[in-house]
Protein backbone atom coordinates (compact mmCIF):
# COMPACT_ATOMS: atom_id res chain seq x y z
CA UNK A 1 0.00 0.00 0.00
CA UNK A 2 2.84 2.06 1.08
CA UNK A 3 5.72 2.24 -0.99
CA UNK A 4 8.52 5.18 -1.12
CA UNK A 5 12.19 5.45 -3.29
CA UNK A 6 13.34 7.65 0.01
CA UNK A 7 16.73 5.74 0.56
CA UNK A 8 19.07 6.42 3.94
CA UNK A 9 21.14 8.33 1.76
CA UNK A 10 18.53 11.02 1.23
CA UNK A 11 17.65 11.01 4.67
CA UNK A 12 21.40 11.69 5.63
CA UNK A 13 21.36 14.65 2.72
CA UNK A 14 17.96 15.82 4.54
CA UNK A 15 19.73 15.61 7.96
CA UNK A 16 22.81 17.70 6.27
CA UNK A 17 20.71 20.42 5.24
CA UNK A 18 19.25 20.59 9.13
CA UNK A 19 22.82 20.84 10.18
CA UNK A 20 23.08 23.95 7.89
CA UNK A 21 19.53 25.46 9.34
CA UNK A 22 20.73 24.62 12.95
CA UNK A 23 24.47 26.40 11.64
CA UNK A 24 23.07 29.46 9.99
CA UNK A 25 20.36 29.98 13.38
CA UNK A 26 22.91 29.77 15.94
CA UNK A 27 25.81 32.28 14.16
CA UNK A 28 22.57 34.67 13.94
CA UNK A 29 21.05 34.66 16.91
CA UNK A 30 24.14 34.38 18.87
CA UNK A 31 25.69 37.91 16.30
CA UNK A 32 22.23 39.02 16.64
CA UNK A 33 21.52 38.72 20.49
CA UNK A 34 24.57 40.14 21.11
CA UNK A 35 24.02 43.14 18.76
CA UNK A 36 20.42 43.59 19.80
CA UNK A 37 21.83 43.88 23.78
CA UNK A 38 24.16 46.60 22.77
CA UNK A 39 21.80 48.49 20.32
CA UNK A 40 19.14 47.72 23.51
CA UNK A 41 21.53 49.60 26.12
CA UNK A 42 22.59 52.37 23.87
CA UNK A 43 18.46 52.87 23.29
CA UNK A 44 17.78 53.05 26.61
CA UNK A 45 20.46 54.93 27.81
CA UNK A 46 20.45 57.49 25.08
CA UNK A 47 17.10 58.18 25.05
CA UNK A 48 15.01 58.50 21.95
CA UNK A 49 16.50 61.73 20.26
CA UNK A 50 19.96 60.87 20.14
CA UNK A 51 18.84 57.06 19.43
CA UNK A 52 16.81 58.13 16.59
CA UNK A 53 19.44 57.16 13.55
CA UNK A 54 19.62 53.54 15.22
CA UNK A 55 16.36 52.93 15.78
CA UNK A 56 15.79 54.46 11.88
CA UNK A 57 18.04 51.79 10.77
CA UNK A 58 17.04 48.82 12.80
CA UNK A 59 13.08 49.80 11.64
CA UNK A 60 14.58 49.29 8.03
CA UNK A 61 15.47 46.20 9.03
CA UNK A 62 12.06 45.19 10.77
CA UNK A 63 9.77 46.24 7.73
CA UNK A 64 11.74 45.21 4.54
CA UNK A 65 10.85 41.69 3.95
CA UNK A 66 13.94 39.00 4.58
CA UNK A 67 14.08 37.48 1.15
CA UNK A 68 14.38 41.11 -0.37
CA UNK A 69 17.32 41.84 2.44
CA UNK A 70 19.17 38.24 1.50
CA UNK A 71 19.15 39.69 -1.91
CA UNK A 72 20.05 43.09 -1.61
CA UNK A 73 23.45 41.71 0.87
CA UNK A 74 24.19 39.33 -1.78
CA UNK A 75 24.20 41.80 -4.38
CA UNK A 76 26.13 44.49 -2.20
CA UNK A 77 28.88 41.76 -0.76
CA UNK A 78 29.41 41.16 -4.66
CA UNK A 79 29.58 45.19 -5.86
CA UNK A 80 32.13 45.66 -3.00
CA UNK A 81 33.86 42.79 -4.06
CA UNK A 82 34.07 41.41 -0.27
CA UNK A 83 34.22 37.94 -2.01
CA UNK A 84 31.63 36.14 0.85
CA UNK A 85 30.57 32.88 0.68
CA UNK A 86 26.67 32.22 0.69
CA UNK A 87 26.78 31.16 4.34
CA UNK A 88 28.74 33.96 5.66
CA UNK A 89 26.51 37.20 3.52
CA UNK A 90 23.48 34.89 5.22
CA UNK A 91 24.55 35.12 8.10
CA UNK A 92 25.16 38.56 8.26
CA UNK A 93 22.48 40.13 6.81
CA UNK A 94 20.53 37.27 9.55
CA UNK A 95 22.81 38.95 12.01
CA UNK A 96 21.04 41.96 11.63
CA UNK A 97 17.28 40.65 11.37
CA UNK A 98 17.38 39.23 13.94
CA UNK A 99 19.62 42.24 16.10
CA UNK A 100 16.79 44.90 14.83
CA UNK A 101 13.67 42.64 16.98
CA UNK A 102 16.17 42.09 19.72
CA UNK A 103 16.85 45.81 20.08
CA UNK A 104 12.94 45.93 21.02
CA UNK A 105 13.11 42.66 23.31
CA UNK A 106 16.11 43.96 25.08
CA UNK A 107 14.88 47.29 25.57
CA UNK A 108 11.73 46.55 26.81
CA UNK A 109 12.85 44.36 29.70
CA UNK A 110 15.66 47.32 30.63
CA UNK A 111 12.77 49.57 30.63
CA UNK A 112 10.39 46.87 33.00
CA UNK A 113 13.22 47.43 35.42
CA UNK A 114 11.60 50.12 37.80
CA UNK A 115 13.78 53.74 38.23
CA UNK A 116 13.38 53.41 42.18
CA UNK A 117 14.93 49.91 42.15
CA UNK A 118 18.26 51.22 39.78
CA UNK A 119 18.42 53.96 41.86
CA UNK A 120 18.30 52.14 45.16
CA UNK A 121 21.26 49.77 43.85
CA UNK A 122 23.26 53.33 42.86
CA UNK A 123 22.37 54.66 46.29
CA UNK A 124 24.54 51.82 47.60
CA UNK A 125 27.57 53.00 45.51
CA UNK A 126 27.32 50.50 42.53
CA UNK A 127 28.78 52.29 39.66
CA UNK A 128 26.66 52.28 36.69
CA UNK A 129 28.18 48.76 35.02
CA UNK A 130 27.77 47.22 38.64
CA UNK A 131 23.68 48.02 38.33
CA UNK A 132 23.59 46.52 34.91
CA UNK A 133 25.60 43.41 35.30
CA UNK A 134 24.06 42.43 38.86
CA UNK A 135 20.28 44.18 38.66
CA UNK A 136 19.06 45.28 35.24
CA UNK A 137 20.21 42.78 33.12
CA UNK A 138 19.16 39.20 35.41
CA UNK A 139 15.75 41.08 36.08
CA UNK A 140 15.60 41.77 32.15
CA UNK A 141 16.57 38.46 31.15
CA UNK A 142 13.50 37.00 33.15
CA UNK A 143 10.92 39.65 31.53
CA UNK A 144 12.42 39.08 27.80
CA UNK A 145 13.28 35.42 27.46
CA UNK A 146 9.95 34.46 26.24
CA UNK A 147 10.20 37.20 23.15
CA UNK A 148 13.68 35.87 22.68
CA UNK A 149 12.55 32.77 22.48
CA UNK A 150 10.17 32.82 19.86
CA UNK A 151 11.92 35.61 18.14
CA UNK A 152 14.61 32.35 18.11
CA UNK A 153 12.02 29.82 16.90
CA UNK A 154 10.91 32.47 13.93
CA UNK A 155 14.57 33.21 13.10
CA UNK A 156 14.98 29.46 12.07
CA UNK A 157 12.05 28.81 10.55
CA UNK A 158 13.31 32.64 8.50
CA UNK A 159 16.51 30.88 7.92
CA UNK A 160 14.57 28.95 5.06
CA UNK A 161 14.89 31.83 2.90
CA UNK A 162 19.22 31.49 2.85
CA UNK A 163 18.11 29.19 -0.08
CA UNK A 164 18.42 31.90 -2.42
CA UNK A 165 21.16 32.44 -1.94
CA UNK A 166 22.49 29.00 -3.39
CA UNK A 167 22.59 27.77 0.24
CA UNK A 168 21.59 24.16 0.84
CA UNK A 169 19.60 24.13 4.23
CA UNK A 170 16.68 21.93 5.52
CA UNK A 171 14.14 23.49 3.15
CA UNK A 172 16.27 23.32 -0.38
CA UNK A 173 17.34 19.88 0.60
CA UNK A 174 13.42 18.69 0.65
CA UNK A 175 12.89 20.61 -2.88
CA UNK A 176 15.67 18.46 -4.31
CA UNK A 177 14.55 15.51 -2.64
CA UNK A 178 10.90 16.27 -4.12
CA UNK A 179 12.31 17.21 -7.76
CA UNK A 180 14.10 14.10 -7.77
CA UNK A 181 11.36 11.46 -6.21
CA UNK A 182 8.33 12.99 -6.73
CA UNK A 183 6.65 12.24 -3.20
CA UNK A 184 6.35 15.83 -2.06
CA UNK A 185 4.03 15.16 0.65
CA UNK A 186 5.80 12.90 2.07
CA UNK A 187 9.13 14.23 1.92
CA UNK A 188 7.48 17.69 3.17
CA UNK A 189 6.28 16.15 6.07
CA UNK A 190 9.35 14.63 6.86
CA UNK A 191 10.93 18.30 6.68
CA UNK A 192 8.49 19.94 8.73
CA UNK A 193 9.04 16.78 11.61
CA UNK A 194 12.92 18.03 11.49
CA UNK A 195 11.75 21.61 11.86
CA UNK A 196 9.87 20.42 14.60
CA UNK A 197 12.54 18.46 16.84
CA UNK A 198 14.49 21.16 16.30
CA UNK A 199 12.39 23.68 17.93
CA UNK A 200 10.72 22.12 20.46
CA UNK A 201 13.85 21.56 23.12
CA UNK A 202 14.24 25.19 22.28
CA UNK A 203 10.35 26.18 23.35
CA UNK A 204 11.09 23.46 26.62
CA UNK A 205 14.18 24.89 27.29
CA UNK A 206 12.46 28.42 27.84
CA UNK A 207 9.59 27.11 29.40
CA UNK A 208 11.31 26.19 31.86
CA UNK A 209 13.59 28.77 32.85
CA UNK A 210 10.48 30.84 33.14
CA UNK A 211 8.92 28.19 35.39
CA UNK A 212 12.19 28.55 37.31
CA UNK A 213 12.28 32.13 37.53
CA UNK A 214 8.88 32.79 38.28
CA UNK A 215 8.66 32.20 42.49
CA UNK A 216 11.22 34.83 42.41
CA UNK A 217 9.37 38.09 41.04
CA UNK B 1 29.89 66.56 59.73
CA UNK B 2 27.45 67.46 57.02
CA UNK B 3 27.19 70.78 55.77
CA UNK B 4 24.94 71.93 53.41
CA UNK B 5 25.28 75.76 52.06
CA UNK B 6 22.59 77.78 50.67
CA UNK B 7 21.38 74.86 48.49
CA UNK B 8 18.96 75.32 45.50
CA UNK B 9 17.14 72.93 43.25
CA UNK B 10 14.73 73.59 41.12
CA UNK B 11 12.44 71.43 39.18
CA UNK B 12 11.77 72.70 35.78
CA UNK B 13 10.08 76.32 36.70
CA UNK B 14 9.46 74.81 40.15
CA UNK B 15 11.79 75.55 43.02
CA UNK B 16 11.64 73.31 45.56
CA UNK B 17 14.94 74.12 47.69
CA UNK B 18 15.32 77.61 48.05
CA UNK B 19 18.92 78.42 49.92
CA UNK B 20 18.70 75.65 52.61
CA UNK B 21 21.32 75.86 54.87
CA UNK B 22 21.81 73.05 58.06
CA UNK B 23 24.43 71.77 59.41
CA UNK B 24 24.65 67.94 60.56
CA UNK B 25 26.99 66.65 63.54
CA UNK B 26 28.33 63.95 64.33
CA UNK B 27 26.24 61.58 65.84
CA UNK B 28 22.75 63.47 65.77
CA UNK B 29 19.53 62.29 64.84
CA UNK B 30 17.77 65.23 62.67
CA UNK B 31 14.17 64.80 61.71
CA UNK B 32 13.08 66.96 59.07
CA UNK B 33 9.06 67.32 58.90
CA UNK B 34 7.13 69.48 56.64
CA UNK B 35 4.13 69.11 54.11
CA UNK B 36 3.90 67.16 50.50
CA UNK B 37 5.96 69.14 48.32
CA UNK B 38 8.01 71.45 51.06
CA UNK B 39 11.88 70.18 49.61
CA UNK B 40 12.35 67.70 52.31
CA UNK B 41 12.71 64.11 50.47
CA UNK B 42 14.69 65.99 47.52
CA UNK B 43 17.23 67.62 50.09
CA UNK B 44 18.06 63.88 51.37
CA UNK B 45 19.16 63.00 47.74
CA UNK B 46 21.00 66.19 46.97
CA UNK B 47 22.97 65.08 49.95
CA UNK B 48 24.23 61.42 48.18
CA UNK B 49 24.12 62.80 44.95
CA UNK B 50 21.52 61.19 43.39
CA UNK B 51 19.80 64.45 42.58
CA UNK B 52 21.87 67.42 41.77
CA UNK B 53 21.42 71.00 43.38
CA UNK B 54 21.76 74.36 40.82
CA UNK B 55 23.64 76.30 43.46
CA UNK B 56 25.04 76.44 46.99
CA UNK B 57 27.50 73.14 48.42
CA UNK B 58 26.72 70.63 50.48
CA UNK B 59 29.65 68.99 52.15
CA UNK B 60 30.12 65.73 54.25
CA UNK B 61 33.24 65.42 55.99
CA UNK B 62 35.25 67.84 53.91
CA UNK B 63 34.26 66.09 50.52
CA UNK B 64 32.22 68.57 47.82
CA UNK B 65 29.04 65.70 47.32
CA UNK B 66 28.44 67.94 43.72
CA UNK B 67 32.08 68.70 43.10
CA UNK B 68 32.96 67.38 39.44
CA UNK B 69 36.13 65.82 40.68
CA UNK B 70 34.03 63.78 43.74
CA UNK B 71 33.84 59.71 43.59
CA UNK B 72 30.17 59.73 44.16
CA UNK B 73 29.95 55.85 44.14
CA UNK B 74 32.87 56.08 46.93
CA UNK B 75 31.35 58.88 48.81
CA UNK B 76 27.77 56.60 48.71
CA UNK B 77 29.49 54.31 50.99
CA UNK B 78 29.58 56.40 53.70
CA UNK B 79 25.68 57.63 53.26
CA UNK B 80 23.47 54.82 53.49
CA UNK B 81 20.09 56.12 52.17
CA UNK B 82 16.62 54.11 52.66
CA UNK B 83 13.36 55.04 50.71
CA UNK B 84 9.84 55.59 50.95
CA UNK B 85 9.95 52.51 48.87
CA UNK B 86 12.32 49.54 49.70
CA UNK B 87 13.18 48.65 46.24
CA UNK B 88 13.83 44.88 47.21
CA UNK B 89 15.90 42.87 44.37
CA UNK B 90 13.22 40.91 43.39
CA UNK B 91 15.44 38.31 41.86
CA UNK B 92 17.61 37.70 44.95
CA UNK B 93 17.44 36.50 48.12
CA UNK B 94 17.02 38.35 51.42
CA UNK B 95 20.52 37.48 52.36
CA UNK B 96 21.72 37.78 48.74
CA UNK B 97 20.39 41.20 48.66
CA UNK B 98 22.08 42.53 51.17
CA UNK B 99 25.52 41.03 50.34
CA UNK B 100 25.66 42.15 46.75
CA UNK B 101 27.13 45.50 47.60
CA UNK B 102 29.65 44.75 50.17
CA UNK B 103 30.53 41.59 47.61
CA UNK B 104 30.66 43.94 44.70
CA UNK B 105 31.33 47.44 45.67
CA UNK B 106 33.69 46.91 49.00
CA UNK B 107 35.23 44.02 47.37
CA UNK B 108 34.73 41.88 50.25
CA UNK B 109 35.12 38.00 50.20
CA UNK B 110 32.13 35.99 50.29
CA UNK B 111 32.00 34.57 53.49
CA UNK B 112 33.23 38.28 55.38
CA UNK B 113 30.10 39.82 53.27
CA UNK B 114 27.92 36.57 54.73
CA UNK B 115 28.86 37.41 58.06
CA UNK B 116 28.49 40.97 57.81
CA UNK B 117 24.35 40.47 56.24
CA UNK B 118 23.78 37.93 59.11
CA UNK B 119 24.54 40.33 61.78
CA UNK B 120 22.72 43.08 60.08
CA UNK B 121 19.52 40.98 59.39
CA UNK B 122 19.81 39.30 62.60
CA UNK B 123 19.90 43.64 64.22
CA UNK B 124 16.81 44.09 62.05
CA UNK B 125 15.10 40.75 63.20
CA UNK B 126 15.45 39.38 60.07
CA UNK B 127 17.42 36.64 61.07
CA UNK B 128 15.30 33.61 60.00
CA UNK B 129 14.54 34.93 56.62
CA UNK B 130 17.96 34.71 55.07
CA UNK B 131 16.75 32.14 52.31
CA UNK B 132 13.07 33.94 51.60
CA UNK B 133 12.72 36.05 48.74
CA UNK B 134 11.55 39.45 49.37
CA UNK B 135 8.41 39.02 47.72
CA UNK B 136 7.33 36.83 50.48
CA UNK B 137 7.57 39.08 53.28
CA UNK B 138 5.76 41.78 54.53
CA UNK B 139 6.24 45.34 53.80
CA UNK B 140 7.72 46.08 57.10
CA UNK B 141 10.21 43.13 56.89
CA UNK B 142 11.18 44.17 53.22
CA UNK B 143 11.93 47.32 54.58
CA UNK B 144 13.89 46.46 57.62
CA UNK B 145 16.03 44.20 54.87
CA UNK B 146 16.70 47.38 53.02
CA UNK B 147 17.75 49.40 56.24
CA UNK B 148 19.90 46.20 56.96
CA UNK B 149 21.12 46.25 53.10
CA UNK B 150 21.87 49.96 53.69
CA UNK B 151 23.79 49.17 56.86
CA UNK B 152 26.09 46.48 55.72
CA UNK B 153 28.00 48.73 53.93
CA UNK B 154 28.88 50.16 57.59
CA UNK B 155 27.35 53.80 56.52
CA UNK B 156 28.75 56.87 58.84
CA UNK B 157 25.05 58.73 57.85
CA UNK B 158 21.58 57.01 57.18
CA UNK B 159 19.21 59.12 55.30
CA UNK B 160 15.64 58.24 55.67
CA UNK B 161 13.21 58.95 53.76
CA UNK B 162 9.54 58.38 54.72
CA UNK B 163 10.43 54.91 55.28
CA UNK B 164 7.26 54.19 56.89
CA UNK B 165 4.86 56.37 54.53
CA UNK B 166 4.14 53.50 52.29
CA UNK B 167 3.42 50.83 55.12
CA UNK B 168 0.09 49.65 56.04
CA UNK B 169 -0.67 51.12 59.90
CA UNK B 170 0.21 48.33 62.22
CA UNK B 171 3.68 47.40 60.42
CA UNK B 172 4.80 51.04 60.78
CA UNK B 173 5.86 50.22 64.07
CA UNK B 174 8.28 47.31 63.61
CA UNK B 175 10.36 49.80 61.28
CA UNK B 176 10.72 52.72 63.85
CA UNK B 177 11.43 50.64 66.79
CA UNK B 178 14.70 49.50 64.25
CA UNK B 179 15.10 53.67 63.87
CA UNK B 180 14.94 53.95 67.32
CA UNK B 181 17.25 51.53 67.75
CA UNK B 182 19.77 53.31 65.25
CA UNK B 183 19.67 55.75 67.04
CA UNK B 184 20.16 54.90 70.43
CA UNK B 185 23.65 53.39 68.92
CA UNK B 186 24.74 56.75 67.88
CA UNK B 187 23.79 56.20 64.01
CA UNK B 188 24.33 59.67 62.52
CA UNK B 189 20.97 60.14 61.36
CA UNK B 190 18.33 62.20 59.22
CA UNK B 191 14.99 60.93 58.82
CA UNK B 192 12.55 62.65 56.58
CA UNK B 193 9.25 61.78 58.52
CA UNK B 194 5.33 62.07 59.28
CA UNK B 195 5.27 60.23 62.63
CA UNK B 196 5.89 63.30 64.94
CA UNK B 197 5.42 60.97 67.97
CA UNK B 198 8.59 59.14 66.72
CA UNK B 199 10.42 63.00 65.90
CA UNK B 200 10.07 63.88 68.97
CA UNK B 201 11.00 61.07 70.90
CA UNK B 202 14.19 60.08 68.76
CA UNK B 203 15.44 63.80 67.65
CA UNK B 204 18.38 65.98 68.76
CA UNK B 205 16.75 68.54 66.52
CA UNK B 206 13.65 69.57 64.33
CA UNK B 207 13.72 70.95 61.43
CA UNK B 208 10.18 72.37 59.73
CA UNK B 209 10.45 72.71 55.95
CA UNK B 210 7.43 74.81 54.46
CA UNK B 211 7.73 75.38 50.28
CA UNK B 212 11.50 74.89 49.76
CA UNK B 213 12.54 76.75 52.90
CA UNK B 214 13.48 75.65 56.09
CA UNK B 215 11.20 77.50 58.54
CA UNK B 216 12.70 76.48 61.72
CA UNK B 217 14.69 74.38 63.39
CA UNK B 218 15.00 73.34 67.01
CA UNK B 219 15.21 70.72 69.48
CA UNK B 220 11.59 68.74 69.46
CA UNK B 221 10.66 69.80 73.43
CA UNK B 222 11.00 73.81 71.90
CA UNK B 223 9.67 73.27 68.11
CA UNK B 224 6.56 71.04 69.40
CA UNK B 225 6.31 73.09 72.69
CA UNK B 226 6.16 76.35 71.68
CA UNK B 227 6.40 76.35 67.70
CA UNK B 228 7.20 80.19 66.48
CA UNK B 229 6.54 79.89 62.82
CA UNK B 230 2.64 80.47 62.28
CA UNK B 231 3.17 77.29 59.34
CA UNK B 232 4.77 75.34 61.73
CA UNK B 233 2.13 76.10 64.02
CA UNK B 234 -0.82 75.22 61.46
CA UNK B 235 0.86 72.30 60.18
CA UNK B 236 1.31 70.69 63.50
CA UNK B 237 -2.80 71.78 64.80
CA UNK B 238 -3.53 69.92 61.24
CA UNK B 239 -1.57 66.42 62.55
CA UNK B 240 -2.69 66.44 65.89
Amino acid sequence: MFGTALTWGDLAFLAQGAGMTLAVTVVSVAAGTVLGILFGMIRVELGPYWSAPLTFALDVFRSVPLLIQLVLGNALQSIMRLGWPPFTTSCVVLSLYTAAYCTEIVRGGISSVPPTTRRAARSLGMSWSQDMRYIVMPLATRVSLPSWIGLTLGVMKDSALVLWLGLIELLRASQILVTRLQEPLFILMICGAVYFIISFPIARIGGYLEKRWSPND
Amino acid sequence: MIEIENVRKSFGSLEVLKGINLTVPKGEVLTIIGGSGSGKSTLLTCINGLEAIDSGRIVVDGTDVHAKATDLNRLRRKLGIVFQQWNAFPHLTVLENVMLAPRKVLGLPKAEAEAIAVKQLTHVGLGEKLKVYPNRMSGGQQQRMAIARALAMSPEYMLFDEVTSALDPQLVGEVLDTLRMLASEGMTMICVTHEMKFAREVSDRVAFFHKGVMAEIAPPAELFGAPKDPELQSFLAATH
